[in-house]
């Protein structure tokens, strides 16, 4: 990746912050707690956008946004009231914003109905005639006739004024200027002599300087501009070309400009350039008397450190934002990775210093309880780095409810709760498209249309609730409508109607909700642009489960549904059952286990010659024998010896796996076996444990499904 | 000698970009993301060009210049305004703030540093 791909990688990265900022911005100032500054920020964050983009050469991006920041500007400098039909047409066109970032960062084209439709309704707020500013020749017409846009970005062209245009005006034309200075040209930080200079580049000249308007000593204003200067100039550039050198100074000066047609400058005529400079270092000595500026200095120290101080902290306090700094995932992961080993080591070494027969009190296992209890720390630390806000991920799903309500003429109201709950960054980037699923299909199909509701006595505006807790070491993500809740006979017949069930099947109302995910179910009658994206709730399971997190289903018909997602706190660390199997010690995720249990004889059944399998509260669970199944020991295990868990997979499928005992249950951290080593059935990756010892970590689906398959 | 520039922009691509523009013996870059950490990096350096964005949090690009023309030190250095506006509004604005010229984003490095040597000394 080349350094210019890098800051377009930044920019992008940036652009997310600022459409979220943007986003949050224009929802304050929806719910009517929007201030100056929050509009300001609005504007700010389309604006950087819309610079960032031209740099880039996105010039789709580029468009938009300058047609969306004149809007901005108008509601920042109050000649637009931030109506609720104005806001419509702002959050829309953030969402625009958004896609069109989106498009740009995967290379892609962008619905470029939509974006003419609200090009035509920004600009139509802002009513605002066509071609109002300059257009870069440079362009093709055509951009600006397909996106119906009245902005170009202007390019100086400085390039101009560097080597002169040789090429469309091949014969040397003279000039003479005349160029006197007002005292607001210095004021400004320009200089005449670098003016002059940069003249010079042109071509070949003369220059006077007329000091006939310096007063005598006693009149003279140090801050006044005294001097004026002709000069004749011969080049192969145009008036424009000149006119751009006085560019930054125009309005700062009298300035006439002549062609003329008077014979080729003389070679005495030239005035060196060390010459210019001596006039101009004069005018600079004699314009200011001596005792002036021996002054200054002292009074600029007292001004510069102290006089901004004194407003510099309420500006700090507005601003609001933490300082934040940018690091790639890699290094921390890094760091994690660097904790764990810690954690481990510090670990061997208390259980070294635990010699027998010494007690446990000593100075030095003292001491060691500090320096754990500092890992611990440090490791805590490092886990909520890559954690973030799911704030941003709840406020991409109020674009979801807006698009979702507008598509279907449904009024809903999304009510969101606890955005500070942290979850690891990849979580949350996993979790967008299931969540986005699920907050559509609440839309769709879980709210009833007002009219429905109406007849049901429920207000016409429906609430969708999306709500995020910590709940031991766990994350919960509540997904809930107040719409009618689950139609189970039209689900059940569906199912049948699918061959997903039989006809007959006696379903308890859990089992039919549970119906919902799987695969190939979808309940709407007609694809909808909603939801219907082929895509089902089976394919959110997987996606939660991918992720180590479960979903699960309660309604109540009229009352509404609610989807809990349960997910762990990070990818980097699991939660997990230490369990010895024929003298190894294996690592089983908890997310896996629904139970354990000792069996008992009569719970065990033969089936076949070898296979067994557990009876439990009318459920058969085949056993599969974790030694044996990995290869550890030749022989079948007793069941009544050992300790049965009861797994699921991702899939639903349960079994009973057989271990000798379980040892303890604790977080791990994630080793990854196929960095180093390889695939390996059956495991899903490594860990060390706090002894030292390396541990497998089990890989439940694959032992599971292969048994099935077996 | 190099010269210093100073250059305040709250775009961290920006900031990047103008370092990559920027970057060289030629010049000494120091970068801050708004007027106020602008105003904080004038009291350890003295640049021979500042270059600053407009639109910026906490302070924006016309209090900025306001501040730094205030101060006697920098009353006479030159200052770029870099915006994305062609509006002669604006640059009105920004010349009677104090600003020395302007940049118009997008900009590319040949034009980025013939700005720079219109103004500097």
């Amino acid at each position: 990746m080349d350094t210019m791909d890098e800051i377009k990688q930044t920019f992008f990265q940036e652009c997310e912050d600022l459409l979220a900022e943007l986003e949050n911005g224009l929802l304050m100032v929806n719910e009517g707690y929007g201030d100056s500054e929050t509009v300001n920020s609005i504007f700010r964050a389309v604006h950087s956008i819309k610079g960032g983009a031209g740099a880039f050469g996105l010039d789709e991006l580029v468009d938009f946004a300058h047609a969306f920041e004149s809007i901005l500007d108008e509601v920042r400098c109050d000649r637009l009231e931030t109506t609720g039909e104005v806001l419509k047409v702002l959050l829309q066109s953030t969402d625009v914003l958004a896609d069109l970032v989106q498009a740009a960062r995967v290379g892609e084209k962008c619905n470029t109905e939509r974006t003419q439709f609200l090009v035509k309704e920004l600009n139509l707020l802002a009513s605002i005639p066509s071609n109002k500013e300059t257009v870069d020749t440079q362009r093709p017409q055509e951009a600006i006739d397909e996106n119906g846009l009245d902005f170009q970005p202007v390019a100086i062209d400085l390039d101009t004024c560097t080597d002169g245009d040789a090429s469309s005006l091949p014969s040397k034309k003279i000039f003479e200027i005349a160029f006197t200075p007002k005292p607001s040209l210095y004021s400004s930080g320009n200089e005449s002599a670098l003016i002059l200079r940069e003249l010079s580049q042109l071509g070949d000249r003369k220059i006077e300087c007329d000091i006939s308007r310096i007063p005598t000593l006693d009149a003279i204003d140090p801050e006044g501009a005294y001097l004026s200067w002709f000069i004749k100039l011969e080049t192969d550039a145009d008036e424009p070309a000149i006119r751009e050198v006085f560019e930054f100074v125009e309005g700062e000066c009298d300035l006439t400009i002549n062609h003329v047609t008077t014979s080729p400058l003389t070679e005495e005529g030239v005035v060196p350039e060390a010459q210019i400079e001596r006039q101009e270092q004069r005018e600079v000595v004699e314009g200011r008397s001596p005792v002036e500026t021996e002054n200054q200095p002292t009074q600029t120290n007292s001004k510069v450190l102290t006089a901004p101080k004194a407003d510099e902290q309420p500006d700090r306090r507005t601003s609001g934002s933490p300082a934040t700094i940018r690091v790639s995932l890699e290094r921390l992961d890094r760091l994690l990775n660097l904790v764990g080993e810690l954690v481990i080591n510090q670990s061997m070494i208390a259980q070294y210093t635990l010699v027998p027969g010494e007690a446990s009190g000593s100075a030095v296992s003292a001491k060691l309880d500090e320096v754990e209890q500092l890992t611990r720390e440090i490791q805590d630390c490092a886990m909520t780095i890559r954690a973030q806000p799911v704030k941003s991920l709840f406020q991409r799903m109020s674009r979801i409810v807006r698009e979702g309500a507008a598509s279907t003429g449904k009024s809903v109201h999304l009510i969101t709760e606890g955005e500070a709950t942290e979850i690891d960054k990849i979580v949350i980037e996993r979790l967008t498209d299931p969540l986005m699923h699920m907050i559509r299909n609440a839309v769709d199909h879980g709210l009833e249309t007002p009219d429905k509701r109406l007849e049901k006595g429920k207000p016409e505006q429906g609430t969708i609730r999306l709500s995020a807790a910590h709940r031991s070491g766990r994350i919960v993500i509540h997904v809930s409508d107040d719409g009618a809740g689950i139609n189970r006979e039209r689900v059940k017949q569906i199912a049948i109607d699918k061959g997903l069930i039989p006809e007959d099947a006696q379903l308890t109302d859990a089992q039919i909700d549970s119906l919902l995910f799987m695969p190939g179910f979808s309940t709407a009658t007609e694809i909808s642009n909603m939801s219907g994206r082929g895509v089902g709730m089976d394919v959110v399971k997987q996606a939660i489960h991918a992720l180590g997190g479960r979903v699960s289903l309660v309604s109540r018909p009229d009352h509404g549904s609610t989807f809990t997602i349960n997910l762990p706190l990070t990818l980097a660390v699991l939660d997990g059952m230490v369990a010895q199997v024929s003298g190894q010690t294996i690592v089983v995720p908890l997310s896996a286990i629904i139970e354990t249990l000792q069996p008992k004889p009569h719970d065990i059944h033969g089936l076949g010659s070898t296979a067994r399998v557990l009876s439990i509260r009318g459920e058969f669970l085949p056993i599969i024998d974790l030694g044996h199944e990995l290869g550890y020991c030749e022989d079948q295990q007793d069941p009544l010896k050992g300790v049965v868990l009861s797994v699921e997979t991702h899939e639903g499928n349960r079994c009973a796996l057989l271990v000798d005992s379980i040892q303890d249950q604790r977080q791990v951290v994630i080793k990854s076996l196929e960095d180093n080593y390889g695939s390996v059935p059956g495991i899903a990756a490594a860990t060390i444990l706090g002894n030292g010892c390396i541990s497998l970590i089990l890989d439940v689906d694959s032992v599971v499904n292969r048994r099935a398959a077996a | 000698m190099p010269l210093n520039i100073l250059a305040v922009d709250d775009s961290q691509t920006m900031r990047d970009m103008l370092v990559l523009a920027l970057a060289g013996a030629e010049f000494n870059v120091t970068l801050a993301e708004n007027g106020l950490q602008g105003i904080h990096a004038l009291q350890k350096m003295n640049p021979n060009v500042i270059i600053t964005d407009i639109n910026m949090p906490v302070l924006d690009g016309f209090g900025f210049i306001e501040r730094v023309r205030k101060g006697d030190k920098l009353r006479a250095v030159p200052i770029l305004i870099l915006t994305t506006e062609s509006a002669p509004e604006l640059k009105q604005r920004a010349r009677n703030a104090g600003a020395t010229g302007w940049i118009v984003k997008p900009f590319d490095k040949v034009k980025l540093i013939s700005a720079i040597r219109k103004v500097a000394a």
